[in-house]
């Protein structure tokens, strides 16, 4: 394999910002609904910037009720990490795909094993977010070989030092966590977002993105403010838990689209 | 060779051999490394050792007797000898652990404590200590096991304690200790998570054996002096996250006796599983072909647990401890037998170690006329319905 498939994060998301837009980051859990690939196309059609696949996890941690109730029901219709990489790999989008996992499936599988899935599946981007700068040396190596970036999660109570350290390791961009807490929907932004995200882009060039929470059009402009992006997440996938299609996805995505666009 | 494993300071990875470390997401990593900073000072600082033993002592009721087991062993033709936790305040080992996490928590300034429970023992007992230091406290408890141990519950409640029911995956400890992570998450700054067993990341694992070391330091000296200085033959201990086990191997691993810990069949993540991460740490997980967690399955809500504590999967790989099953029926068994030899009623967990035993004596496995030290690390109140209705 000479050619890697799929869109490289950093260039990509660099040239968003070059051109002036606030990076849209959105997310499906892979294999929640038969239609879940129509979905991820959908949102990307409306605007978004890359797509974070949440491959699921039985005991995913840093995830609210939101994300668990779809991680446990995509598990339940039998989904899996080659099933789901399997229904991407066909896929041609013009945006970088990154998976959003937890690392017992990294480990299981082996680091080179489920890079290479990764890689050889057009998915460019890796997100762990239970694995800490102090054990994901062994990882780091093996996505990189792989052409895989791993965007690391900076959080409000990260110190400085530890946050240049952070910005410097992480591949792709950096995902500043907007609360203290797990994903989920939230009736307004936290007041830690702009601190965080005023921090991480006097800490570092690549791409900062902020995520957790954001629920809406208003939040995401309010969370963009000091950022190069956000990250929406739980919202989209309460629409999709709730029996709502593709299209209504899209519509939620291009609503977040236009308001950050308008600015 | 066994004779150089030591069960000792794991250092600032969280280590035991390839086992442990500290898998966390970024925004624990800063309470992790505070604890860590926080309870290293404390271990080492001889007031803070003296405020601890004085609670062991004085409201604890330690030092714990070590029965033996005279019926018990003309039966069985082995020499047992009980390391009696299951006569602590709260009825089991885990006072130990939380008395200190419960000083630490003051240390650190945190006002409030969360935990998780399984059978309610660790609960009850950290309910016990935030009623006894002034913290606010609230307890995860899987949904199933709020149902079979009702009576935990109540006591939880009575202390002052707020337990919440887990609904999501199994609905047993291992969701339980999910959620008690997530509330962590977003309460850190005034939280402290008080982990029940010699699991999650670094330092607890570490920390929570060295405060359950007491168990095996009493014993050791208990058995010397029973003994004319000589130590048993075989010293054995249930096993969920492995924390009375720590405790107990802790005061013979330099010994020569060999350790055995005993998991609960449908729970044996040493027996069935294969090294994963889950909870903050790396260690043997119960887990399919993908990753994903398996249920444990047990009588004993205390053992259903589908990982183990990390420097277990260590003493395991090195060949230092070994690990071994006992049966639902088993362990029925064992309970009654023990009930009715010696007058002792144990928990379903500590009735794990007897249940082995029994079979280990009858199968030549363990040589008729072996010296057996056994941690009974709690008593059989608060099982006694599920008993009553497995015996029905």
């Amino acid at each position: 394999m000479t050619t890697a498939l799929g869109v490289a994060v950093e260039p990509h998301l660099r040239a968003v910002r070059d051109a002036g837009r606030k990076i849209l980051v959105t997310y499906v859990t892979g294999g929640l609904q038969p239609h879940w690939i129509d979905a991820l196309s959908a949102m990307v059609d409306a605007g978004a910037d890359l797509v974070e696949i949440g491959i699921p996890f039985s005991d995913p941690v840093m995830d609210g009720v939101t994300i668990q109730e779809a991680s446990s029901r995509a598990l339940a219709h039998g989904a899996n990490p080659a099933s789901i990489l399997d229904a991407i790999a066909p896929l041609e989008v013009p945006v970088p795909l990154v998976a959003m996992t937890y690392y017992n499936l990294v480990s299981r599988a082996g680091h080179r094993r489920f890079s290479a899935m990764l890689s050889e599946a057009g998915v460019r981007g890796a997100i762990l977010p239970d694995l800490p700068l102090e054990e994901s040396g062994p990882w780091e190596s093996a996505a990189a070989a792989s052409g895989v970036e791993t965007a690391l999660l900076a959080s409000p109570v990260t110190p400085d030092d530890r946050l240049g350290e952070l910005c410097r390791r992480a591949r792709g961009f950096v995902y500043g966590v907007n609360l203290m807490g797990v994903t989920g929907e939230r009736a307004s932004l936290s007041a830690t977002t702009r601190v965080l995200a005023k921090r991480l882009k006097s800490t570092t060039d690549k791409p900062v993105v902020m995520g957790f929470g954001i629920s809406g059009p208003e939040q995401a402009v309010e969370a963009a403010a000091e950022a190069d992006g956000v990250v929406v997440a739980s919202a989209l996938m309460r629409l999709f838990l709730d029996g709502q299609g593709p299209g209504a996805l899209a519509a939620a995505v291009a609503r977040i689209r236009q308001a950050l666009d308008r600015g | 060779m066994s004779e150089q494993v030591s069960m000792g300071d794991p250092g600032p990875t969280g280590r035991f051999g390839d086992f442990g470390g500290m898998y966390v997401p970024e925004s624990l990593v800063p309470a992790c490394i505070e604890l860590e900073k926080e309870f290293r000072q404390a271990w080492a600082d001889p007031a803070f050792r003296r405020r601890l033993d004085n609670l062991l002592r004085d409201y604890a009721g330690r030092p714990t007797p070590l029965t033996e087991a005279r019926r018990l062993s003309d039966e069985l033709g082995v020499r047992v000898l009980l390391k009696r936790e299951d006569l602590t305040h709260t009825g089991s080992h885990k006072i130990n652990n939380v008395l200190g996490q419960g000083l630490l928590t003051l240390e650190m300034g945190k006002t409030r404590m969360v935990a998780e429970t399984g059978a309610g023992q660790h609960g009850v007992a950290t309910a016990t200590a935030a009623a006894l230091f002034g913290l606010e406290c609230v307890v995860y408890m899987g949904e199933v096991d709020t149902r079979r141990q009702e009576l935990n519950v109540f006591r939880m409640e009575l202390l002052g304690a707020e337990v919440r029911p887990v609904r999501s995956g199994s609905r047993t400890l291992k969701d339980a200790v999910n959620e008690a992570l997530r509330d962590w998450v977003a309460t850190v700054e005034t939280t402290h998570y008080c982990l029940g067993s010699v699991m999650g990341p670094h330092p607890f694992p570490w920390m929570v054996r060295e405060l359950q070391s007491v168990v095996g330091g009493e014993a050791r000296e208990q058995c010397r002096a029973l003994l004319d200085g000589a130590d048993p033959d075989l010293v054995v201990a249930c096993v969920g996250g492995g924390s009375n086990a720590a405790g107990t191997f802790a005061g013979f691993v330099d010994t020569g006796a060999r350790l055995v810990g005993v998991e609960a069949a449908g729970g044996s993540a040493m027996g069935h599983g294969v090294p994963g991460v889950l909870h903050g740490m790396r260690s043997y997980l119960l887990q399919d072909e993908w990753g994903q967690i398996l249920e444990a399955e047990s009588i004993s809500a205390g053992l259903d647990y589908p990982g183990i504590g990390p420097e277990h999967s260590y003493l395991a790989d090195v060949g230092r401890a070994r690990y071994e099953i006992a049966s639902d029926e088993e362990v029925l068994a064992a309970l009654q037998l023990l009930s009715r030899r010696e007058g002792i009623i144990p928990a379903l967990e500590p009735a794990h170690a007897l249940a082995w035993l029994v079979r280990a004596v009858r199968s030549g496995e363990v040589p008729l006329g072996s010296t057996v030290l056994m941690t009974l690390s709690g008593r059989g109140d608060k099982d006694a319905e599920t008993v009553m209705r497995a015996l029905a």
